[in-house]
């Protein structure tokens, strides 16, 4: 339990200067800007969106610079920002098939309608470190190639029209979307509930509960049917104006992942589905939430609960770092009533303990007491 | 309005600039900053589902005329969500709609296109064919 104390004002406000000349460092080098964080340390500037729960790239850079590059700090400062705003309203779904492409794999089809794209990735470099880079003043102007017109389905469209694969879940017009930001997470969870946890969950959270479940913890037999990143068109429903308004346009990736099949006497075998969609360009964490999205429906596929990526309740309990990093880190602050008390009962234990070795039952009892 | 909030604000004053004298208008609600919650579906195409949130201005002018504009835009630039707003009502008035079109709207979509050209042929130059190999203990 955490006590209030009083004190350490001046220690307190002058730690905090200390801290923002620690931030700033050298001040014989130039200072980051905004445009920098935002332009050129974009998949940091991406994950603190998604985790942050909100779209606002100018935001995120400065919450990055202010956190010093802490980014469960920085997304903590996101979701403070966050709490600030009214909301206006919902936006209709996105259409992530009609996705300006910027880039679209599959590792289940290699010729697929509208193609492949590999688009800005890490995939195939070696790893090996740029000296180069480290030279400054690095621009390569990328090369270009006459784009081939059609449209890119998404492939588990193309599965689903041959019934190889379930369909996606029809929204019931009756039943409300669960939204997490306005009710607190109850369990049993239904899915649109646990892709909102999962969306806005640490990415390395759910990556090691992704792995796990590639090492048999809950195995569910993967594929990346398609990873697609790129913009999509935002709408809103404006009550005033009577019909949907366009908003602007945002970068997200969506990660499709093809699963295990499974039958029954009543239905033919087909492959089963886990989904992911982020903010901006987070490629690990859309598959690490298809995989993990995946083993949370084992209740909903009548498969064992016996691995923890598939135990829904410690999954969603877990996978928000504002809330984790607020309860390990709280463990900072003065505890010092607390402990005075344990520190109390330990004694007397102790003294009860040496009491009764050495067979004094004057003395226990008097320590009892 | 989906050319008017791809407009940059600078670029909307200026664009707006090029339609000539402005009516009369007064904003009907100042422009303000909140927040859209971003939906998507279930595996692309199914039930909706709470993604998270996004920073949005909006507002609303009316023109001396009567016609009403409604501006929302992503971001949390107030002028260019009145800008988007005023453009909306003229659009929806007689005399401007034409002026708007020609000086505002067929800008925007020309640099648009162009932007996105430039992002489609350099997405086009990573388009990978890939090939499966023939083992040699197939081959008999």
């Amino acid at each position: 339990m955490y006590v209030a104390v009083k004190g350490g004002e001046r220690a307190i406000e002058n730690a905090h200067r200390l801290l923002a000349s620690a931030r700033r460092g050298d001040t014989a080098l130039p200072e980051l800007s905004l445009e920098q964080i935002s332009g050129q340390l974009t998949l940091a500037v991406d994950r603190v969106m998604t985790e942050g729960s909100l779209y606002d790239r100018e935001l995120a850079a400065l919450a990055i610079k202010q956190a010093r590059g802490d980014l469960v700090e920085a997304i903590f400062l996101l979701r403070a920002f966050r709490a600030t705003l009214p909301r206006f309203g919902m936006t209709e779904a996105i259409d992530t098939a009609n996705m300006e492409i910027r880039r679209r794999i599959s590792a289940t089809f290699k010729d697929l309608p509208g193609g492949q794209v590999l688009g800005p990735t890490f995939d195939y470099t070696h790893r090996l470190l740029d000296p180069t880079l480290a030279e400054g003043e690095h621009s390569v102007e990328p090369a270009s190639a006459a784009p081939v017109d059609g449209p890119m389905p998404r492939v588990t469209d193309l599965l689903a029209s041959d019934d190889l694969i379930e369909q996606s879940p029809n929204a019931d017009p009756a039943d409300p979307v669960g939204d997490l930001t306005r009710d607190p997470l109850g369990f049993p969870a239904d899915r649109d509930l646990r892709l909102q946890n999962l969306a806005r969950g640490d990415e390395g959270f759910l990556l090691a509960l992704g792995y796990s479940t590639q090492r048999g913890f809950g195995r569910t037999h993967p594929f990346a049917g398609e990873i697609r990143l790129g913009e999509v068109e935002i709408e809103i429903f404006a009550e005033e104006v009577g019909f949907a308004v366009p908003l602007g346009r945002l970068t997200v990736t969506e990660c499709q992942m093809i699963n295990q099949f499974k039958g029954s006497a009543t239905e033919a075998p087909c492959f089963t589905r886990g989904y992911g969609l982020a903010f901006g360009h987070c490629e690990r964490k859309a598959m690490a939430m298809a995989l993990v999205d995946r083993a949370l429906r084992a209740r909903e596929l009548g498969e064992e609960v016996k691995a923890p990526a598939q135990d829904e309740e410690f999954v969603l309990s877990h996978s928000d770092n504002v809330q984790a990093t607020g309860f390990v880190e709280h463990l900072k602050l003065p505890h010092y009533v607390d402990f005075q008390s344990e520190l109390g009962l330990v004694r007397r234990l102790r003294a009860e303990f040496q009491a009764l070795r050495s067979g004094d039952t004057s003395l226990a009892r008097e320590a009892a007491e | 309005m989906a050319l008017v909030v791809e407009g940059e604000t600078a670029e909307l004053a200026g664009l707006l600039n090029a339609v000539g004298e402005l009516p009369l208008h007064e904003d009907l609600r100042r422009a303000e900053c909140g927040l859209v919650m971003v939906r998507g579906r279930i595996g692309g195409d199914g039930a909706p589902f709470n993604l998270g949130e996004a920073t949005v201005a909006r507002a609303a002018v009316r023109l001396a005329s009567g016609e009403v504009g409604f501006g929302y835009v992503l971001g949390r630039d107030r002028e260019k969500a009145r800008l988007a707003a005023l453009c909306d009502a003229l659009l929806q008035s007689d005399r401007y709609r034409a002026a708007v079109e020609r000086h505002v709207l067929d800008p925007i979509r020309a640099r648009l296109a162009a932007e996105r050209k430039h992002a489609a042929d350099r997405t086009a130059a990573t388009r990978v064919e890939f090939f499966t190999l023939v083992r040699g203990e197939d081959e008999r």
